[in-house]
């Protein structure tokens, strides 16, 4: 994506810019949401300052995307209160979302219109002046790398153009907050990347992100912060870095293959410090790995793979290895 | 989103405008071919049965049975446009292409995007009805101002079943399910409303039945403006079209928040 200057928020007059810094963008304060006797979001408290990138990692319904809803006043909350950019929500709900931009799990751009006009009309639901929108489009065309499809239908672009689109869109009213709810989820590596180059600029423009995903690659890559939310309650919350030391081993030797099993039983098991059976993959979790390689390499059948602790360590070790649907 | 969320009344503002505006944006692409079919359609019913089975039954109410039904398909056109509105088209708005969704992220409610819906369905209403009254001039009937009223009738028109197709809307698994709408409200409304016999034909019972259609109310409404007579029971007739429109509306709105805001 290409980088020139989004953001228009320096012209705010210092002062007031100070004053408004260290007051949290997003305010959540024991947030509780029912579906009929299930409870989805169980006392979820977080607060999201300025400038961060702020992840919300959770399985399958963890209550992620109910509680992006709740935020931004779509639904109400059973129980708790919200503060997004200075507002409370659901009350003052469509007065925050002037402030808020959205990238929606799924895309719902238009499709009887082209890239210039779909972002031309949604400005329009802003009501943002034609001549400030007709300013902001190329700049806006120019980072979501579609600056020559301007009259291009929506139903000719690809996956990834149509993401980079719907982001382009999310920042039309030059919001101080953008809220992704996985914004790579379906697309293929290139795409992705394009799409995370473009998130770490607007960060790096002093824009604040809220983004759900349960790729734990991309919150390792974008994050400030992450919360591992379950069960609609929050387990962790830390940088990246900081709950990785918390909560799991520093290296991690993964063994496969039939082997694995017994192998693991009988020799890995006392050498770990924690060990994981799933499948045919034994997962020893080691604060020193010497010990267990030097055992594999007397065992000349079996495969392995030795490598640093990420967070889908920390991830499988918070919710548990079980599938969710 | 609880009961009392879920059954308050409609929150109104001028932010519906840019949704309305959306669609007419949209309407303005396919203009050409969505003008045609309102004038093509009426025009090629007017002169088969027109002609065709007027001149086996010659006068009918004092009126040429092309003028006749002439008036008739004003409103059926209203209600024809309005209900598809409702249906097909906020569907595909609603479900197969999440507009709405997005609508919604930006600052305006869902109370404002059905609003802009109901207003649109009825602002195609007009449009239609628009369409068959020049069919109608050109024919060599309705010569007078009065028939000028026929505008914001079919306006009341698309209100009253562009809500009835919002209600079927917010009901939808698929398109499939409007064809219950078809079968059991438009065709009947058709045929017993008084579009191409006068109702008094029918038996007493079928004729009171008919008395409770708000098609029948608009077209008793209709008629006399094109014989530049002021409709008799005027107040009685708008009362009910717009009672429907009301109560439908909020049905609509508040199936429409059970299914979407939660």
């Amino acid at each position: 994506m290409n980088g020139a200057a989004l953001s228009e928020t320096a012209a705010t007059p210092a002062v007031t810019r100070n004053a408004v810094r260290d007051a949290p963008i997003l305010r959540v304060d024991g947030l509780r949401k029912r579906y009929g006797t299930q409870e989805v979001v169980r006392g979820l408290s977080f607060a999201i300052r300025r400038g961060e990138c702020f992840a919300l990692l959770g399985p399958n319904g963890a209550g992620k995307t109910t509680t992006l809803r709740c935020c931004l006043g779509l639904i109400d909350p059973d129980g708790g209160t919200i503060e997004l950019v200075g507002e409370p929500v659901p009350k003052a709900a469509r007065e925050a979302r002037v402030r808020v931009g959205v990238v929606p799990q799924m895309d719902n751009l238009d499709p009887d219109f082209t890239v210039r006009e779909n972002l031309l009309i949604y400005g329009g639901y802003f009501r943002l002046p034609r001549s400030d929108l007709e300013a902001r489009i190329p700049r806006l065309l120019d980072f979501a790398g579609l600056a020559g499809k301007a009259a291009t239908s929506i139903r000719t672009l690809s996956g990834g153009m149509k993401r980079r689109l719907t982001l382009a869109r999310a920042l039309i009213n030059d919001p101080d907050l953008l809220i992704l709810d996985e914004p790579t989820t379906g697309l293929d590596p290139q795409a992705r990347h394009l799409i995370w180059d473009g998130l770490r600029q607007l960060l790096k423009q002093g824009k604040t992100i809220l983004l759900t995903t349960h790729f734990m690659d991309e919150a390792e890559r974008l994050a400030t912060r992450l919360a591992v939310i379950d069960h609609g309650t929050m387990i962790a919350c830390d940088s990246p870095r900081a709950l990785l030391a918390q909560h799991v081993e520093p290296e991690v030797v993964e063994v496969y293959g039939e082997a694995a099993r017994t192998w693991a039983e009988s020799r890995g098991r006392p050498l770990a410090t924690r060990l994981e059976l799933a499948g045919e993959t034994a997962f020893c979790y080691a604060n020193d790995a010497a010990p267990l390689l030097a055992d594999l390499a007397t065992h000349a059948g079996v495969r392995y793979l030795h490598r640093p602790a990420n967070l889908e360590d920390l991830f499988i070790k918070l919710t548990g290895r079980e599938l969710r649907d | 989103m609880n009961t009392t969320s879920i059954l308050r009344l409609p929150r109104l503002s001028v932010r519906f405008v840019p949704v309305w505006r959306r669609n007419l944006l949209v309407w303005r692409k396919l203009a050409i071919a969505s003008v045609l079919g309102n004038i093509a359609d009426p025009l090629l019913y007017m002169l088969a049965l027109g002609y065709g089975i007027g001149a086996m039954v010659g006068q009918v109410n004092g009126m040429s049975y092309v003028a006749f039904i002439g008036t008739g398909m004003v409103c059926q056109s209203a209600m024809f446009t309005s209900s598809f509105e409702g249906m097909y088209s906020a569907f595909s708005r609603m479900h197969v292409q999440r507009t709405w969704e997005a609508i919604i992220n930006a600052p305006i409610a869902l109370d404002d995007v059905m609003f802009a819906e109901w207003m649109w369905c009825a602002t195609k209403a007009v449009m239609s009805t628009a369409a068959i009254l020049i069919v109608i001039v050109a024919l060599g009937f309705g010569h007078t101002w009065l028939a000028l009223w026929v505008l914001p009738l079919g306006f009341l028109v698309g209100l009253c079943f562009g809500a009835f197709g919002l209600v079927m809307n917010s009901l939808a698994p698929g398109y499939d399910f409007f064809t219950y709408f078809f079968t059991l409200v438009l065709t009947p409304m058709l045929l017993f409303s008084g579009v191409y016999f006068p109702v008094d034909q029918m038996p007493a019972w079928l004729a009171t039945i008919a008395g409770a259609l708000p098609l029948k109310h608009a077209i008793d409404i209709a008629r006399p403006l094109m014989l530049d007579r002021v409709p008799d029971a005027i107040v009685l007739h708008i009362a009910v079209l717009a009672a429907y429109a009301l109560v439908a509306y909020y049905v609509a709105l508040s199936l429409t928040r059970r299914r979407l805001l939660k």
